[in-house]
C-alpha cells in the first residue's frame, strides 16, 4: 500500500518513475475521501490544486529537476496563508477569507513540489491544547476516536497518524506541534525561534510563534525543515543567519551524548504509564551511547502562569485587526463604528479565543501592566536561565510532552485552566525560544505517548539527530492505528 | 480574584467585543479563574531580573526606505466586506 510507505521510499519510487506524483496524490485524495469524514481532520480538501501541483511534479521528476521531495503530497495547517485557498484558522471570523498571497513556508514547499492536499483543522486561532475549539467542530484522534488529537495542530498530527497525507506543516505557540504529535504517535519538530518565517503565519503571539514539520520520522522531519526554512526579510523576527543542514547529522552516534533530567519533569501529575514510557525511552538512547545527569529546573511552574499573559497579551494586539472592515466576519446593519467592532468580533470569534484576547487586554491596561505584564516577563527571564544553566551540564534535556496520554473529547472543555496546566512542560521551551521536538516512544492506557527531546538554540540538527538514531532501534514511529494502516 | 460585572463591561471595552448581558456571569466567571492563574506569580520575588521581551537578543533589522511592494489593491479588496471605489466601506462617523 503506497500509503505505508516511508516518504524516503515513496520519493526513491518516484524518483524510478515506479510510480507517479499523480497516482500517490490520488491515492491520498481517495484517502481523504473515505477516512476524513469520521476525523474531521482537514477543513479544506483541495483536489484541484493537488493534482494540478502533482502533473508539475511529475514533469520536474522526468525532465531531471526534482529534489527529494517533489511530488510528495502535504497538508498545511489552517493558519498559512495559501494563495487563492480558503485560510480559516478554523474560525468563523476567517471563514470566507481567500487568502490573497502565500505565507512564506507554502511559497518554499510549493517550490519543493510538494502538491498540497488541503488545509487542516486546529483549534481557533491556534489558542487551545485539543482541537476542540474549531469552529469546524473537533477532529478526532485516530488511535482512539473518543480522544482528542491534541492542539493545536492536532488536524495535522491527526493526518499523519491516519495516513491522509504523509507530511504536514504546523506551528507552536505553547506546544502546539510537539503536544498533538505527542498525543497521536508521529514525529514533530518545532525549531528554534527565528528559523522559520512566519510571514503569512495568521499570527497569534509573535514571540512565540514557530512552524515546523510534522511526519511519521525524525529522517524526513529533518528533509522538511531543510526545505521550509531559510531567511525571509519579511518577517522581521527571522534570522538572518545561514541555515544549517538539518539532515546533516542524522547518521552520527550518539556515543558520549548527554541528555539532562530534570526532576521537575517527574513529579507530581505526571501519569504513572506515561512515566514509565519516558523512562523506558532513555533507557534506550543510553543503551546508544549517552549518559544521564540529573538537571534542575526550579522555575518550571512560573512558566503556566507567565504565558498565559505574555501570548493573550500578543493575541490581544495582533487580533486586532479584525475590525469587520478589511477582511473577515462583518455584523449585520452596524449603527456606528464601535458596534461593527464590537459586534463583529463578538460574533466571529469563538469564547476561547475571547476569553485570550480580553484577558490579554486587561494585563496590558493601565494600572496592571507592571503587576501582570512585565511580571511575567521577568519570570520569562528566569524560566529561560533554567534552560541555559542546565544546557551548561548537558547537551539536551529529556522529559515527557505531556502529563498524560491524548485525554477525552469534552473532558476538559469546562475548565479553561486544566487545558492551560496540560501544556506544562511544553511552554518552558516556547518562552526561552529553544528547539523542541517529540518522538514516539511507547503507549499509555493504549493511547501513544512522546518523548520530548529540548536543546539549546540552533541544535535541531543534533535532535533530529537523536530521533533518527531513536528511530533506527524502535518501531513505535512506524505503529498505526489498525482502521487506518 | 473575582471580578463583576463592570469590570466585564470594560474588559468588554478594552477588547472591542461586545459581552451579551445573559454571557456576563459566566464569563466573568471563567475570566476569574485565569486571573487566579496570574495572582501565583505574585509570591515569586523577580527583583533585579531584567523583563525579557523576546528569545534572541539581537536589534531591529532596518532595510532601505524604498517601494518594495506593487499596488495589489484589487486583489487585497477582494476580500473585504464592504467596499465602494477602491476604498472600504465604514458607517458614517463624522455627522
Amino acid at each position: 500500500m503506497l500509503h505505508t510507505l516511508s516518504v524516503k521510499q515513496m520519493s526513491e519510487k518516484l524518483h524510478a518513475g515506479e510510480i507517479t506524483s499523480v497516482e500517490l496524490t490520488q491515492h491520498y485524495l481517495d484517502r481523504i475521501a473515505q477516512f476524513d469524514p469520521e476525523l474531521n481532520a482537514y477543513v479544506t480538501v483541495t483536489p484541484e490544486l493537488a493534482l494540478q501541483m502533482a502533473r508539475e511534479a511529475d514533469e520536474r521528476l522526468q525532465n531531471g529537476t526534482a529534489g527529494q521531495l517533489t511530488g510528495i503530497p502535504i497538508a498545511h495547517k489552517d493558519i498559512f496563508c495559501t494563495d487563492g485557498v480558503k485560510t480559516s484558522c478554523s474560525s468563523k471570523m476567517l471563514d470566507n477569507f481567500i487568502a490573497p498571497y502565500d505565507a512564506h513556508v507554502v511559497t518554499l514547499l510549493k517550490k519543493a513540489g510538494m502538491p498540497i492536499l488541503g488545509k487542516t483543522n486546529m483549534d481557533e486561532f491556534a489558542m487551545g491544547s485539543s482541537s476542540e475549539s474549531s469552529y469546524y467542530g473537533p477532529t478526532k484522534n485516530p488511535w482512539d476516536l473518543n480522544a482528542v488529537p491534541g492542539g493545536s495542530s492536532g488536524g495535522a498530527a491527526a493526518v499523519i497518524a491516519a495516513n491522509l497525507a504523509p507530511m504536514a506543516t504546523g506551528t507552536d505557540t505553547g506546544g502546539s506541534i510537539r503536544q498533538p504529535a505527542s498525543f497521536c504517535g508521529i514525529t514533530g519538530i518545532k525549531p528554534t525561534y527565528g528559523t522559520v518565517s512566519r510571514f503569512g503565519i495568521i499570527a497569534y503571539a509573535s514571540s512565540f510563534d514557530q512552524a515546523g514539520p510534522m511526519s511519521r520520522s525524525a529522517e524526513e522531519s529533518a528533509w522538511m525543515l531543510n526545505a521550509m526554512s531559510e531567511f525571509d526579510q519579511r518577517d522581521s523576527t527571522c534570522l538572518e543567519q545561514e541555515r544549517a543542514d538539518f539532515a546533516a547529522e542524522l547518521n552520527n552516534s550518539l556515543e558520549g551524548l548527554k541528555v539532562g533530567v530534570p526532576a521537575e519533569y517527574f513529579g507530581e501529575g505526571l501519569d504513572p504509564e506515561v512515566e514509565k514510557v519516558i523512562k523506558d525511552a532513555i533507557a534506550e538512547i543510553e543503551k546508544l551511547g549517552a549518559t544521564t545527569v540529573p538537571v534542575s529546573l526550579p522555575n518550571k511552574d512560573l512558566a503556566v502562569p507567565s504565558y498565559y499573559v505574555l501570548a493573550p497579551a500578543e493575541a490581544s494586539s495582533n487580533l486586532s485587526r479584525y475590525d469587520g472592515v478589511r477582511f473577515g466576519h462583518r455584523c449585520e446593519q452596524p449603527k456606528d463604528l464601535e458596534d461593527l467592532y464590537k459586534r463583529s468580533r463578538a460574533e466571529g470569534f469563538g469564547a476561547e479565543v475571547k476569553r485570550r484576547i480580553m484577558v490579554g487586554a486587561y494585563a496590558l491596561s493601565a494600572g496592571y501592566y507592571d503587576a501582570y505584564y512585565l511580571k511575567a516577563q521577568r519570570l520569562r527571564r528566569m524560566v529561560h536561565d533554567d534552560f541555559t544553566n542546565a544546557f551548561e551540564q548537558c547537551d539536551v534535556i529529556m522529559g515527557p510532552v505531556a502529563p498524560t496520554p491524548a485525554f477525552n473529547i469534552g473532558e476538559k472543555t469546562d475548565d479553561p485552566t486544566s487545558m492551560y496546566l496540560a501544556d506544562l512542560y511544553t511552554i518552558p521551551v516556547n518562552l526561552g525560544g529553544f528547539p523542541g521536538m517529540s518522538i514516539p516512544a511507547g503507549f499509555a492506557n493504549g493511547r501513544p505517548v512522546g518523548l520530548h527531546v529540548v536543546g539549546p538554540h540552533f541544535s535541531e540538527a543534533k535532535l533530529l539527530n537523536i530521533g533518527h538514531q531513536f528511530q533506527q532501534v524502535t518501531d513505535w514511529h512506524k505503529q498505526m492505528p489498525e482502521q487506518y494502516s | 480574584m473575582s471580578i463583576g460585572k463592570s469590570e466585564v463591561e470594560y474588559i468588554s471595552r478594552l477588547a472591542m467585543i461586545d459581552v451579551a448581558d445573559n454571557e456576563v456571569e459566566q464569563v466573568s466567571g471563567k475570566l476569574s479563574k485565569v486571573l487566579d492563574l496570574f495572582e501565583q506569580m505574585q509570591a515569586v520575588n523577580t527583583d533585579g531580573v531584567e523583563p525579557m521581551a523576546h528569545p534572541h537578543d539581537v536589534a531591529q533589522r532596518l532595510r532601505v526606505d524604498e517601494v518594495t511592494e506593487t499596488d495589489q489593491h484589487e486583489k487585497l479588496q477582494k476580500v473585504a466586506p464592504a467596499t465602494a471605489k477602491d476604498m472600504y466601506l465604514v458607517p458614517q462617523v463624522i455627522e
